[in-house]
């Protein structure tokens, strides 16, 4: 088994499956109908990624394991999402702006994973960027909305801002499985793709009036299985239905 | 010997789950068809990667194929090259906008992050004069619109290249 491409495809394929769960928690609840529409059918665009990733991450390992086994059945460290994506929902601000980090980190990553060495890696890649550019055009144009909006909305997203900008290093975390898959041509440089997303979202962050916190706070772990402890309760209601019912289908 | 243009006729009998007056064919979703001794194998690339019809379109082409008389039928999914909507073709762009769906117009790219929008037409009275309410529609392939002059809503098929 190529034990480094098995690594990073459950990076790619925990932070989809994790942020689609997390956004399907809006559904009925969202602030006007269309956003409630439109954070689903993300969830939906995240969860069809997932389930692409992960059923290669199964083939790759070859022990059996399937997208639903991996996103079912696993214990809360072996995921390997990064932090960003399990932080609560909070308020619409808060959600849009995780997700804006998110998509400005996933086009340029997608982009380049367009060109990986590895044939499966560049097809899912290809096929997922065309919806990713659907969503960071959606968040990054709610996040200038908000930010260049109201007192209270502009207060909001700042203060979403300053809670989850310490999440955001993560993104381009880069160790030795990084290094192996890179030195192989599957996966990009990290750097590269952390110079497209800071362009991003400097000329989002302006044009929404919004600034960067100066403190420089950056958690990570998520990468390698160290969660904060939003993940377990994810898991909770993500894996019910498999451990209470074994094996059960729709 | 049964001709690989006549499976593709008896595909063009499959409706997209989502929007029926649609084939699969149509759609632009059936890439290729191999014919070997005994089976029959249909090559399909999903439009979006969360599209909860796609399973129903593979189940549908087993059955129709199945009710042709034909036994071994296997279909496969691809995702490169991955579909866009430049593949649906002009009689189905016909057959949406009489449904009532104004078809994918010709979009600019959306790395352009702050392009202005596009005008679609309504698919009702044809005016110009229309307002996109949602990026994000009914079904993932789709953005909500309102037409300005015939108040009407509707639906339509959203350009993804
Ligand atoms: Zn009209």
């Amino acid at each position: 088994m190529d034990k480094n491409l098995f690594e990073y495809l459950l990076r790619l394929g925990d932070d989809s499956l994790i942020l689609g769960h997390r956004l399907s928690e809006w559904c009925g609840h969202g602030p006007i109908l269309e956003e409630d529409i439109a954070l689903t059918n993300i969830a939906l665009d995240l969860i069809g990624q997932t389930n692409s990733i992960l059923e290669y991450a199964g083939k790759v390992e070859g022990a059996g394991r399937n997208a639903d086994s991996l996103a079912f059945l696993r214990f809360d460290k072996d995921y390997k999402n990064c932090l960003l994506v399990e932080q609560p929902n909070g308020d619409f601000g808060v959600t849009i702006l995780r997700q804006f980090f998110f998509d400005a980190y996933r086009v340029p990553l997608f982009t380049m994973l367009q060109n990986s060495s590895d044939e499966q890696l560049a097809a899912i890649a290809e096929k997922s960027l065309k919806e990713t550019r659907y969503h960071l055009k959606h968040s990054s144009e709610w996040v200038i909305r908000l930010g260049d909006g109201t007192d209270e909305s502009h207060a909001r997203i700042q203060s979403a801002l300053d809670d989850l900008w310490r999440y955001t290093d993560e993104l381009f975390f880069s160790d030795e499985t990084d290094a192996d898959l890179k030195a192989r041509n599957i996966i990009p440089d990290a750097a590269a793709v952390k110079t497209e997303w800071q362009k991003t979202v400097q000329a989002v962050l302006t044009e929404a009036t919004l600034s960067v916190p100066t403190n420089n706070w950056k958690f990570e772990g998520g990468r390698k299985g160290l969660h904060s402890e939003h993940l377990g309760y994810i898991l909770a209601e993500l894996q019910f239905m498999q451990r209470a019912y074994p094996n059960m289908e729709w | 010997m049964v001709t690989e243009q006549e499976i593709w006729k008896y595909l063009t009998e499959v409706p997209d789950p989502e929007i029926p007056v649609l084939s699969v064919v149509d759609l632009g979703v059936v890439r290729k068809v191999d014919l070997s001794e005994d089976e029959i194998k249909v090559t399909i690339t999903p439009t979006y990667s969360g599209c909860p019809a796609m399973k129903r379109m593979e189940d549908d082409i087993v059955e129709k194929l199945n009710e042709k008389g034909f036994g071994k039928v296997s279909v496969e999914l691809v995702l490169s090259p991955a579909w866009t909507t430049d593949w649906i073709t002009e009689e189905a762009r016909i057959k949406l906008r009489e449904y009532g769906i104004a078809p994918p117009e010709n979009e600019p790219d959306k790395s352009v992050l702050f392009a202005n929008p596009i005008v679609v037409p309504c698919p009702k009275c044809g005016s110009n004069n229309t307002r996109m309410v949602s990026q994000f529609g009914s079904t993932a392939c789709k953005a909500h619109y309102q037409c300005n002059d015939c108040l009407e809503p509707f639906d339509y098929f959203k350009c993804l290249r």
